[in-house]
């Protein structure tokens, strides 16, 4: 079946846009969750609307399981290939098909950088708002898949409040197109049910995005805590003063640590909680904001305030925040990252709960969060050649995300299901639910071939066993290093 | 809460017996809620409001108008700005119904603002979709799916919504440009702006009305910079007028005894194509920045012909108010994707 397959798409494909042999399709094996790793088939380099339709079709016809692929820089594996499946890698397909100032639209290709949207709009002032901390190389048919958030949520929404219309190709080859250019419609909001979907409904073509203006000035600030807690608290009283920041973000010591060791933030040292705020829009509002908001963080305990003076001294704060993932990697040889999310007012519990954790677990957490929106991000630090200690990091990771749906939240926030939270999804929806999603997926996808084996556990028993081997290792459909 | 479950309880009952259902909340869009047999307006009362969340859960047969009041008493606002709430509208007839009003503009709409549903499938099945926070990505984004869908993928139950903090002042500015050709010009200008309106509403006759809100300190300094921006004569209305101003728009004001309301998408390319070949009777508002059309017609109008225009425009259009054989008027709404999750959702097709 898979050589037939492979035949037919050496007839679609010249060959340097079909990649079979072992050593071309290694660089496709894994994506940003690196602990795993899947051989695919093959992997195939589209350049037109046509060759992803025919791939997809031929796909079907074979019964082979597929992925749309970006950058790669899914954090919950989303992009890892299935086991002898066709990545369909959409790197080609980076063009703006249609931009309009005065519309405020831009119609794009899948394989578009996020970041590219908004330097093509920065001479007409206007900016694509959704700014996952990948944003410089994660393209836009991804964030439509994993309905991509960043650090502006609380505001501005997720990717899919972005997206007005799309044009894609359902997993049997049928094209549909929902939405359309305008902001309103009439009609089901098909195109939000399809953003986030995760692969599972098909492959989107063509993207409609929403475009804002560019906020006219920024003003943003980072005050220094001796305890997380104040930091968590000193949003809760920006929250109350009545205030709208774009973004309120919160790292701890670790996450300073790392963000130090990386690219030297400046972060103030003594800090146990870094809280930075920013406040964003035409002028005269955000110097009358900006005096409401100081006497507020004076108010709230913090011992150090310091207020980004130009550009540079902003984009130096937000380099830190926004490398912290990386940088985490400077401090422990491996780690993993988890995105639940709490209702804001819980912030200070789940923050408590996963200290204690931490300590019993032995492993060290740092924690980055997106505190305006109570979108964790807690990064499990091991040591991936100290036996034991990569299965105690992910069993320390699933009790985060029970916490998370326990406090009334959620496992994911922006990250995805994936593979990562393959097991925890079931936690958080009844039975009922889970297997209303899995009918919907079986009626949009009969033969389940459009990215397989994401989202939705394959049935019932594997939930919260995440102990020991992942369900899909123990398939031995994935492997780690 | 027994009496939700009772509640519950006899609104599953309805969905296993009935063969076909069609749900109404306020009645407030007759268009929308005619020959309706299943009334969700008994279905009353917010569950679940915490200002610091910025969220808030009500039964989706609540009124809008008790949610806005609760929201005001703590300084907060639906940013989708919903319309027809005094006449009666509720919650789940807005999501159903996919209105957002003019102040949709700065935020977003309803779709925008849905974080979490309850809902009965066709199989009478309880489900949630989403969740009651202000971020999530986990499984398929079912709150979205029911917007604008006129109740054809479940009954819902509950809602939850994401709210702001309400600007402490508004400012609403008149300007009258004297064509729809200038108003256009100036809608263009202002779309690449960094003014932040909340509205941007305008009449084919040339008038412009644009809103903006933040504190009050600031709205002076931020008044003058765009009629300097503008350089025309505009008249500036605060506080009880500028409210006043906005309600009737929200309340589709404009529409006079006799007449029906249909709601159309577009986009400002559109429009010029579009004006010249309405018939001279029907009245216009143009909303959200040129985004949607709110079109009033007499009821004996040709129903027929201007769905048969919206068509040729590639323009699809929605019925409000009155008798229509069909809500949906011009292009045909893709049907390909609905159909596969109509086939689980309303598998026994008695939903609307």
């Amino acid at each position: 079946m898979s050589e037939a397959l492979l035949n037919r798409l050496k007839t679609l494909f010249p060959k340097d846009r079909l990649l079979h042999n072992e050593a071309q399709v290694l660089p496709y094996e894994s994506d940003g969750l690196t602990a795993f790793r899947s051989k695919p088939l093959a992997v195939v380099l589209p350049e037109t609307q046509e060759e992803i339709i025919e791939t997809v079709k031929l796909c079907y016809q074979y019964d082979v399981p597929f992925v749309a692929r970006g950058s790669g820089t899914s954090l919950s594996g989303g992009s890892m290939p299935i086991a002898d499946g066709v990545v369909i890698a959409l790197n080609r397909m980076n063009r703006i098909l249609h931009y309009d100032a005065a519309e405020r639209i831009a119609v794009v290709e899948p394989g578009v950088i996020n970041l590219y949207v908004s330097k093509k709009a920065v001479v007409d002032g206007l900016y694509y708002a959704p700014d996952p901390s990948s944003g410089p190389v994660c393209t836009i048919g991804g964030n439509v898949a994993f309905n991509s958030g960043g650090a502006h949520c609380l505001k501005y929404g997720m990717t899919s409040n972005h997206v007005l219309g799309l044009k894609v190709v359902l997993p049997d080859g049928e094209v549909a197109e929902l939405g359309g250019e305008s902001l309103e419609m009439v009609g089901p909001d098909l195109t939000g049910m399809f953003c986030g979907s995760e692969g599972l409904f098909g492959i989107a073509l063509e993207v409609s995005l929403r475009l804002l203006p560019k906020p006219e000035v920024f003003k943003t600030i980072l005050a220094a805590y001796h305890s997380l807690a104040d930091a968590g608290q000193a949003v809760a009283d920006v929250v109350a003063s009545g205030l709208l920041p774009g973004a309120m973000e919160i790292m701890d010591r670790l996450a300073m640590d790392a963000a130090e060791a990386a690219v030297k933030a400046g972060y103030p040292a003594a800090a146990q909680g870094l809280l930075i705020v920013e406040l964003e829009g035409p002028v005269e509002e955000v110097e009358a904001e900006f005096p409401k908001l100081m006497k507020v963080i004076e108010a709230s305990g913090t011992y150090e305030v310091r207020v980004a003076k130009n550009e540079a001294e902003r984009m130096k704060i937000w380099k830190g925040r926004k490398g912290a993932f990386s940088a985490v990697g400077r401090l422990s040889p491996d780690y993993v990252v988890q995105d639940g999310v709490v209702p804001r007012t819980k912030l200070g519990e789940a923050l408590r709960e996963i200290e204690r954790l931490s300590k019993n677990y032995g492993l060290r957490v740092a924690n980055v969060f997106h505190a305006g929106d109570g979108n964790l991000h807690p990064l499990i630090l091991y040591n991936g050649k100290v036996e034991g200690e990569f299965e105690r990091a992910e069993e320390l990771a699933g009790d985060i995300l029970k916490l998370c749906v326990d406090l009334g939240g959620a496992v994911t926030g922006e990250h995805g299901i994936g593979v990562e939270k393959l097991a925890y999804l079931p936690y958080m929806y009844s039975d009922d639910d889970m297997d209303l999603m899995r009918y919907l997926r079986k009626s949009v996808d009969d033969k389940e071939i459009a990215n397989r084996g994401k989202m939705l556990p394959s049935n019932k028993a594997p939930a919260l066993t995440m102990h020991g081997a992942h369900p899909l290792e123990k398939q031995g459909i994935a492997y780690r290093e | 809460m027994t009496n939700y479950q009772d509640q519950l309880a006899t609104l599953r009952e309805s969905i296993k017996t009935n063969s076909t259902l069609k749900v109404k909340g306020g009645g407030t869009k007759t268009a929308l809620s005619a020959a309706a047999n299943l009334d969700l307006g008994g279905l009353s009362g917010v569950l679940e409001y915490d200002p610091q969340e910025y969220t808030l859960t009500a039964l989706a047969g609540t009124p809008l108008k008790e949610i806005e009041s609760l929201l005001l008493e703590h300084g907060q606002y639906m940013p989708f700005d919903p319309v027809l709430v005094d006449a009666g509208s509720t919650l789940g007839g807005a999501i159903a119904s996919g209105l957002s009003g003019p102040g949709r503009y700065r935020y977003g709409g309803i779709r925008d603002f849905l974080l979490g549903i309850q809902f009965f499938a066709g199989t009478s099945k309880l489900h949630k979709g989403g969740a009651k926070v202000i971020k999530n990505a986990s499984g398929f984004d079912l709150p979205k799916l029911m917007v604008g869908s006129l109740g054809r993928f479940g009954v819902l139950t509950e809602a939850t919504l994401k709210v702001f903090p309400k600007p402490e002042v508004f400012t609403t500015m008149q300007l009258e440009v004297g064509s729809l050709g200038g108003a256009l010009e100036l809608v263009k200008k202002l779309a690449t702006s960094s003014f932040e309106l909340s509205c941007l509403d305008f009449s084919s006759e040339g008038k412009l009305f644009l809103r903006f809100g933040g504190l009050k300190e600031a709205s002076q300094a931020r008044l003058k910079r765009i009629q300097d921006f503008l350089g025309l004569e505009s008249e500036v209305v605060t506080d009880a007028a500028d409210n006043a101003f906005w309600q009737g728009a929200r309340e589709f004001a404009f529409v006079p005894e006799g007449f029906d309301l249909v709601k159309i998408p577009l986009t400002l390319s559109k429009i010029n194509a579009l004006e010249p070949q309405l018939d001279t009777s029907y009245l216009r508002r143009y909303s959200v920045g040129g985004n949607v059309l709110y079109l009033a017609l007499p009821q004996d109008a040709n129903k027929i012909g201007l769905s048969s225009l919206l068509q040729e425009h590639k323009l699809s259009g929605l019925a409000l108010t009155g008798s229509w054989a069909s809500p949906y008027l011009g292009k045909p709404l893709d049907e390909v994707f609905a159909k596969r999750l109509l086939a689980v959702l309303d598998k026994d097709e008695k939903l609307n």
